[in-house]
């Protein structure tokens, strides 16, 4: 019957159209595809170490108005700070992410690590603020304030989530696709970011309050080593290390 | 003007013997196609309901996992703990399966149906073909809604009413894919809904049996009659404003996303241009059903045969021009207010003089309570409970603060619940035996009446209290406001009542599903009507009427002086009248 | 909150006390209307109860009864309305003119509330924004223009009696006198999420000596811009 013929192929263009822009499924190019995963070949696994010195004036953080979320204003007695550019005392930047960009054979595959980074929300602030994962590896959202937070990820590659968590608990997501960086952001307090760099490998660190990185167990090669500031932007250096060498880089950010 | 001088029914399929799935499944007979639509819609009524009582799960003990939550996937419910993003979803699932999969087709789909040809005294619809597309469109269109809750994101989660910029853009709730088989879903039921219109006003202005003028029809055709053309007229700019939203879903088109130069305010407009007619559509057959059932209860005529008809005409006329009252507090320019304001108030005056003339016909009446009766009955008592309650939403102060709490729930669910819902059982008991040739069991039906009318109004009631304190709709939690949480016990109540609520529809479930295989046959007039659909046997044959009745006056003769019994099928004519001093004769109507 | 006889929360505005004064007009009328038909209604059930030998009295209608009670809730209704009228348009389209200035805006799920500052002018360099904090001056008046970020919400404040949705893409003026000092609670009456139920605010009615000290300590610059450094725009999904 020519009607039920039309019927079908209208609801499977309509269906078609709900596919379209709805999903919005962005690929899945970065899961591992072959079962054999790279294996460094530990012998000769080179070392990249460096640290992130800060140019400039050290800039003033503000000061974040907790006064809506009294639970959170408590968890800091002198107060919270923004940390939108954290310059350490010893004049380095913590909150860089550091990865390889380019250098590693295309063919190579790494395996997920088992074990999973875990993003926590204490008193109203992401910690960590900046941290690498890596495609298909768990990320466990905790929330330790025991009041509504929502984790909205916002990024261009991945498919978006927002999710929300009344409570104490734990919620975990994983990532698909690399990307440099994913924006995560609360809704319920708008002073909280935080940012995701998802790669392919496990090549990433981010600096902490030494304003340090390290990043072990290269294959002998040639590298482009990025490194990501949310607000100074990105730099790139081209590192060369050979079989079991440890080389050290220097950034310079000027602020 | 109206003549059937349609082929009797005896002809009209010769020696053709259908087959079983021409027969049951794809029908184009009204009975089969209303029954259809009957355990359709309950399942969904039922669906329904259990989504409520998960509302109220988390109303009543909020962040306490759901008892056999464990099932839900963790995206609704980690650990059975309800998410507020799930909980918005089941507040809009809620909303709209109630509305547009539970109580429309069961006024319209079912009675409209089963009810209109046989009352009128015709063999079928004016279209059957079409009448049997206009239910099995139902079945995509629920299958689209209920496919919301399995993709990743979740069903809709805006709200039955679907505002947008949240409903048009999934970056404000996260939900993608079920917010456009929301609107898909609604689309194709839009379709089902004004092949039915078309049918049931076609049917009625050219299918009257002869004798059968306008006002001999029983109020439940004209209810359903004007229902029909309300829909037909309304539910297009339904399914214009949800393409356009899906439109912004989908395609990036802005009609409503203000950041590109739309207007959010436009889905509003569009939206409650469709939707006040839509809760007269809600309304209107259950006042029909009401009158019918309260006349053949009273054993009395409708009092204000010709004002009931009026009313039901004012009431869809008037619905036309009140739909600003759902945007008081909108935005939209206030001087508007004034004037839906006056509208509204003014729409007030025909649902009154309703309930009125209801009461004058249970006065100096005889009154058989049967479970029918009883139903009808409340339809009245809570229907005036909801009608007053509107009159202050429909005041503009007033409504700055009530507006968006529960005050608007409580005034909603007496309408819908306490009036629509009522109104469907009485229907439902009622034309039960001609459906089925069974009757229900009488005392199961008035069990199921007393407990659900007790704890319906312990539900319900409680939220005019609740909307005075403030309690706003939607809300996750109440008690992360301090000025909530003294309602806490409330909520509590009434949540515990909303689940005795749900129990209490048990005995009406045992009572339908045994009665279908097990009840006392029915004969052809159980409650002594006068409706045509009373002369044919229970269940009517296909083709209803061997031959074409002849209608002698209207539907409500009960207690005529000059009839031996005290009810007068309308095929029958009235007795001649003992001769008056002076030679007349009394006339009949 | 009584059972037997519902009341309002306190009121702190002054056009709440009119809202309420209204509000009790019409449950006093509609009270009176649900006690006498509810009534009839249950006495018919008894009184006409079917009853053996006895019969329903053949009554079609009554042309007189129809024009009274049509006629009747007609002038009742309509003259509600027209009482009413003044009050709306005081509260919605009147907008006085000699206000303190607010600029209050909802994004999901937070109520942002910029003031005016010392000079009492907006868009000048003493502004300051606060979170989910309005601070004003008992007996003084204030405008406000409402706007949204993102979807529709609504500002609410129960016990002002004040409730006007927030639309995206328009600025939509109100007003408000508080009348009472104290401590009260700013809600979101519009889904607008799912962080809908948690969008509280606060509102705080001082006298002018307690509003200036806070007034004063708003205006360090460090603490000024609470929302900090903006982060990297967010870059949104092409539709």
């Amino acid at each position: 019957m020519s009607a039920w013929k039309l019927v079908a192929l209208g609801t499977i263009s309509a269906l078609a159209l709900t596919g379209c822009g709805g999903g919005g499924e962005a690929g899945s190019g970065g899961t591992p595809a072959a079962a054999v995963a790279f294996p460094v070949d530990t012998t000769t696994a080179a070392t990249i170490t460096g640290t992130v010195r800060f140019a400039g004036t050290r800039p003033t953080l503000a000061r974040i108005d907790m006064s809506e979320e009294a639970t959170c204003a408590g968890k800091h007695p002198n107060g919270a700070f923004s940390e939108v550019a954290v310059v350490n005392s010893n004049g380095t930047l913590a909150n860089v992410f550091v990865y390889v960009k380019e250098g590693l054979d295309a063919g190579l595959t790494f395996p997920v690590p088992r074990e999973a980074v875990t993003i926590n929300q204490d008193g109203c602030i992401y910690h960590p603020r900046v941290f690498g994962i890596q495609v298909g590896q768990t990320l466990n959202i905790q929330n330790s304030d025991g009041l509504l937070h929502n984790i909205k990820a916002v990024p261009t590659a991945n498919r978006p989530f927002n999710i929300s968590q009344p409570t104490n608990m734990t919620t975990s997501r994983t990532f698909t696709t690399p990307e440099i960086m994913v924006p995560l952001e609360c809704n319920v307090h708008s002073w909280m970011n935080a940012f995701v760099g998802v790669t392919t490998h496990p090549y990433h660190a981010t600096t902490g309050a030494d304003g340090s990185f390290t990043i072990r167990r290269l294959p002998p090669g040639t590298y482009t080593l990025e490194i990501w500031h949310e607000r100074f932007g990105v730099q790139t250096q081209q590192v060369t290390v050979g079989a079991s060498e440890s080389k050290t880089v220097a950034f310079t950010v000027r602020g | 003007m109206s003549t059937a001088a349609a082929p009797v029914a005896a002809t009209h399929h010769e020696h053709h013997e259908m087959s079983f799935v021409r027969k049951y499944i794809f029908s184009t007979d009204h009975k089969i196609i209303g029954i259809q639509f009957l355990f359709l819609s309950l399942f969904f009524l039922l669906v329904g309901g259990l989504l409520a009582m998960t509302i109220r799960w988390q109303l009543g003990f909020p962040g306490r996992p759901l008892p056999m939550g464990g099932l839900f996937p963790q995206t609704m419910a980690p650990n059975g703990m309800i998410l507020p993003e799930f909980y918005n979803a089941l507040v809009t699932m809620h909303g709209t399966f109630m509305v547009f999969f539970a109580i429309m087709p069961l006024l319209v789909g079912v009675f409209a149906n089963y009810l209109i040809p046989l009352k009128i005294g015709a063999p079928d619809m004016a279209f059957p073909s079409l009448n049997m597309w206009s239910f099995w469109l139902m079945i995509p269109a629920g299958a689209l809604m209920v496919a919301g809750f399995f993709v990743e994101g979740g069903a809709s989660a805006a709200g039955w009413t679907g505002y947008a910029p949240l409903s048009a853009d999934q970056e404000y709730t996260g939900v993608s894919t079920g917010q456009v088989l929301w609107c898909l879903s609604l689309i194709v039921f839009a379709l089902s809904s004004l092949l039915g219109s078309l049918n049931y006003i076609t049917t009625v202005i050219n299918l009257r049996a002869p004798g059968m003028t306008w006002f001999r029809m029983p109020l439940s055709v004209w209810a359903l009659f004007i229902t029909a053309i309300l829909g037909l007229l309304a539910i297009p700019i339904l399914a214009g404003a949800l393409i356009m939203l899906m439109f912004d879903q989908t395609i990036g088109t802005h009609f409503f996303l203000s950041a590109s130069g739309g207007q959010p305010l436009l889905w509003q407009h569009l939206f409650w241009f469709f939707g006040h007619p839509e809760v007269y559509i809600l309304i209107l057959p259950a006042m029909g059903i009401t009158s019918d059932v309260i006349a053949n209860g009273s054993r009395k005529p409708i009092f204000g045969y010709h004002s009931m008809v009026y009313a039901i005409i004012g009431i869809a006329f008037l619905g036309w021009v009140v739909w600003g009252h759902h945007m008081f507090q909108s935005g939209m320019n206030p001087r508007l207010g004034t004037t839906f304001m006056i509208s509204t108030m003014v729409i007030a005056v025909p649902s009154a003089v309703k309930v009125f003339n209801w009461l004058g016909t249970m006065w100096k009446g005889d009154l058989h309570l049967h479970t029918p009766m009883l139903n009808a009955v409340a339809f009245v008592a809570m229907f005036i409970i909801g009608g007053l309650s509107g009159i202050f939403m429909a005041n503009t102060p007033v409504d700055i603060y009530i507006h968006d709490t529960y005050f608007i729930v409580a005034h909603l669910h007496y309408v819908l619940f306490g009036g629509s819902l009522f109104a469907i059982f009485a229907g439902i008991y009622f034309w039960f035996p001609k459906m089925f040739g069974k009757l229900m069991n009488e005392t199961l039906g008035k069990v199921h009446f007393w407990l659900t009318f007790v704890f319906y109004n312990l539900v319900f009631f409680p939220m005019h209290l609740l909307g005075m304190g403030g309690h706003m709709r939607r809300i996750y939690d109440p008690n992360q406001y301090e000025f909530l949480q003294p309602l806490a016990p409330m909520n509590k109540f009434v949540s515990i009542s909303a689940f005795l609520l749900g129990l209490s529809q048990l005995p009406f479930m045992v009572n339908f599903l045994w009665s279908l295989f097990k009840g006392k046959k029915a004969d052809i007039n159980p409650w002594r009507d006068n409706g045509l659909e009373w002369t044919v046997p229970s269940p009517p044959p296909h083709g209803n009427f061997a031959h074409t009745p002849t209608v002698y006056h209207g539907p409500y003769e009960f207690s005529h002086p000059q009839a031996a019994e005290d009810f007068l099928p309308q095929n029958q004519p009235l007795p001649a009248a003992p001769l008056q001093p002076g030679g007349a004769r009394q006339e009949t109507r | 909150m009584n059972w037997w006889y519902p009341t309002l929360p306190p009121n702190a505005s002054s056009f709440g006390g009119e809202i309420d004064s209204l509000f009790y007009i019409i449950l006093y009328i509609t009270g009176a209307v649900f006690f006498i038909t509810e009534i009839a209604l249950v006495w018919f059930l008894l009184k006409y109860r079917h009853r053996e030998g006895r019969k329903a009295v053949y009554i079609e209608g009554n042309t007189t009864a129809e024009i009274v009670w049509t006629a009747i809730p007609a002038l009742i209704v309509v003259a509600l309305g027209l009482f009413s009228q003044p009050l709306w348009s005081r509260i919605k389209v009147d907008i006085p003119a000699d206000a303190i200035p607010l600029r209050i805006t909802g994004k999901q799920f937070e109520w942002h509330i910029k003031y005016p500052g010392p000079d009492g002018r907006l868009d000048t360099g003493d502004d300051f924004t606060r979170r989910g904090e309005l601070h004003v001056v008992v007996n003084r008046t204030y405008s406000f223009a409402l706007g949204s970020e993102d979807v529709i919400h609504s500002f609410f404040i129960p016990v002002f009696r004040l409730k006007q949705d927030a639309l995206p893409g328009t600025s939509i003026p109100g007003w408000f006198r508080a009348t009472e000092t104290g401590q009260w609670e700013i809600a979101c009456a519009e889904l607008c999420g799912l962080g809908h139920y948690r969008m509280r605010g606060r509102v705080w009615v001082h006298t002018q000596e307690e509003f200036d000290q806070w007034q004063a300590s708003q205006a360090r610059p460090a603490a000024a811009d609470t929302t900090a450094t903006p982060p990297p725009p967010t870059r949104r999904r092409a539709p």
